[in-house]
């Protein structure tokens, strides 16, 4: 197939193939990492902006160093919400960066949306790196790749979402992505954050990790943010890693070959115990170097034929 | 670097070399290239993908027994190419190989076919980046003439004469079933590749 996206901002609406096509080249872009000179001309002469309105360290931290592996100029842009920053100044703000002859903005804002929105206002690529609580769609590619490269397909895997589904982006892509890659979801946590509802999306709701654990290929322990306590989700952080927290004896009796993802930061000792963080069945630290080629692969696909391929996504 | 052809496109070509001429001409030219390699010396052969690496590949197995310390790398020069901003969408990223130290190592650069000589520039700068040969050879399969850039091969399995709009396709039994080089002339269905 040939891409033809210029925008990458959800998986929601990519086809199974294109999330393939994404995962393929990545796969393309991981001795990159290897060589004595970690850095290919490909996207040499453009200039790419982290616009984030929200604090992060990985995802930009990824970004930054694949835009610089990919030979492009990269710029960040750190903002932390303002309550002026929204409707038309949002937008001022990045036709005011777009001016400086920029290729491709990597938008991460705290409102869901504003990616699509800010591609509809600017001549320039759109990558989502996460709005809201809507999507993260590079994360659950490169989790999806994780997997890919350890299992060589996800058709027919067993995959656990734990923690809190409904305020997660990390999720909803993922569920997305992992459903159309033929893979079977569980979303796993409490009743407050894993209402019933949730399997309007097609995944199986539990809220018992220790029932489903026997049968499940990979576990993906999602972050517990902490603020979240505060909105009564979740009466102590103790019981939630009693009930929901992935320690040795729980690992004990899944299966011998089953994959442990962490999107990070780790809450050690809540989603997973240090033991299991540390250990064999953790993918957690090959997951922020396959981050880094998934980051490159898209950034790559996207940039694509200059102005003549703008195909709006 | 050579695409896929179709149907149609098969249906104007002509065989400039059949199984028989092409199994001769690739015995002398692996000969050729056998007589460059030095036993003493470290040596890689490394391929341009996709029917390069195949024909690097080729050489490899047959020269293996005699050299076992002969390395043999693949690359692919789709992030290394001058035309990316031309084209309509990023050609694939197909992966490049070469899990060996290329410092002061004798390289041997395989391609099917040479043609502008602008693949063999990316594949040099690419092999750059891995470190500093000793020295770089070119061996190429079919050279059909149109440099745009000085480079000039060291092994030629066959000369021919094109123009600049036809198309030449080497046909690999690995991958295509058999071991043919066609030529594609221009009017005839055929698309000139740069």
């Amino acid at each position: 197939m040939n891409w033809t996206r210029k925008h990458l901002l959800g998986i929601e609406d990519l086809s199974a193939e294109e999330i393939l096509y994404i995962l393929e080249t990545a796969d393309g872009f991981k001795e990159v990492s290897t060589r004595s000179i970690k850095k290919v001309p490909a996207l040499r002469g453009k200039v790419i902006v982290n616009l984030f309105f929200e604090p992060s360290t990985r995802t930009r931290i990824s970004f930054e160093l694949a835009g610089a592996r990919l030979s492009a100029d990269v710029i960040n842009f750190t903002s932390t919400t303002s309550s002026t920053i929204k409707g038309e100044s949002l937008v001022d703000t990045a036709r005011n960066i777009e001016a400086m002859g920029v290729d491709i903005l990597v938008v991460r804002h705290p409102c869901a949306g504003v990616p699509h929105q800010l591609a509809r206002a600017v001549k320039a690529s759109v990558v989502n790196a996460g709005d809201g609580t809507h999507e993260h769609p590079t994360q659950a590619l490169l989790d999806m790749f994780t997997i890919k490269c350890l299992r060589g397909s996800l058709a027919g895997l067993k995959i656990a979402l734990v923690g809190d589904i409904s305020h997660s982006r990390v999720a909803r892509s993922n569920i997305w992505g992992l459903q159309k890659l033929g893979a079977k979801v569980y979303a796993v946590g409490p009743p407050t954050m894993v209402p019933a509802a949730l399997e309007k999306l097609g995944v199986t709701v539990s809220h018992n990790l220790d029932e489903i654990i026997p049968e499940v290929d990979v576990f993906n322990m999602l972050r517990i943010q902490m603020e979240r306590q505060a909105q009564g989700l979740f009466p102590t952080i103790r019981e939630y890693s009693r009930l929901f927290g992935l320690n040795r004896e729980r690992l004990a009796r899944a299966k011998p070959e089953v994959l442990v993802l962490h999107p990070g930061p780790v809450n050690r000792g809540v989603e997973v115990t240090p033991e299991v963080a540390d250990g064999p069945r953790s993918v957690i630290l090959n997951q922020v170097t396959n981050g880094l080629a998934v980051r490159m692969a898209v950034l790559y696909l996207i940039s694509g034929g200059g102005a003549s391929a703008a195909t709006a996504h | 670097m050579t695409s896929d052809l179709s149907g149609t496109q098969l249906a104007h070509a002509s065989v400039i070399l059949s199984a028989a001429d092409f199994a001769s001409a690739f015995k002398v030219w692996k000969e050729e290239i056998r007589s460059a390699l030095r036993p003493k010396e470290r040596c890689a052969l490394i391929g341009i993908k996709r029917r390069g690496s195949a024909l690097a590949r080729r050489l490899w197995e047959t020269f293996k027994s005699a050299m076992p310390q002969l390395e043999f790398g693949e690359l692919d020069i789709s992030l290394y190419r001058d035309d990316y901003h031309l084209q309509l969408s990023q050609p694939k990223v197909l992966g490049t190989e070469i899990n060996f130290n290329v410092e002061g190592c004798r390289i041997l650069l395989v391609d099917d076919v040479l043609y502008t000589g602008r693949t063999v520039r990316a594949a040099i700068d690419q092999i750059s980046d891995f470190g500093r040969p000793k020295c770089i050879q070119l061996a190429v399969f079919i050279d059909r003439g149109h440099r745009e850039l000085p480079i000039a091969p060291d092994f030629i399995g066959r000369k021919i004469t094109t123009s600049f709009e036809d198309r030449v396709q080497v046909l690999l039994e690995e991958m295509d079933g058999e071991d043919k080089v066609l030529l594609l002339k221009a009017g005839a269905g055929a698309k000139g590749h740069p």
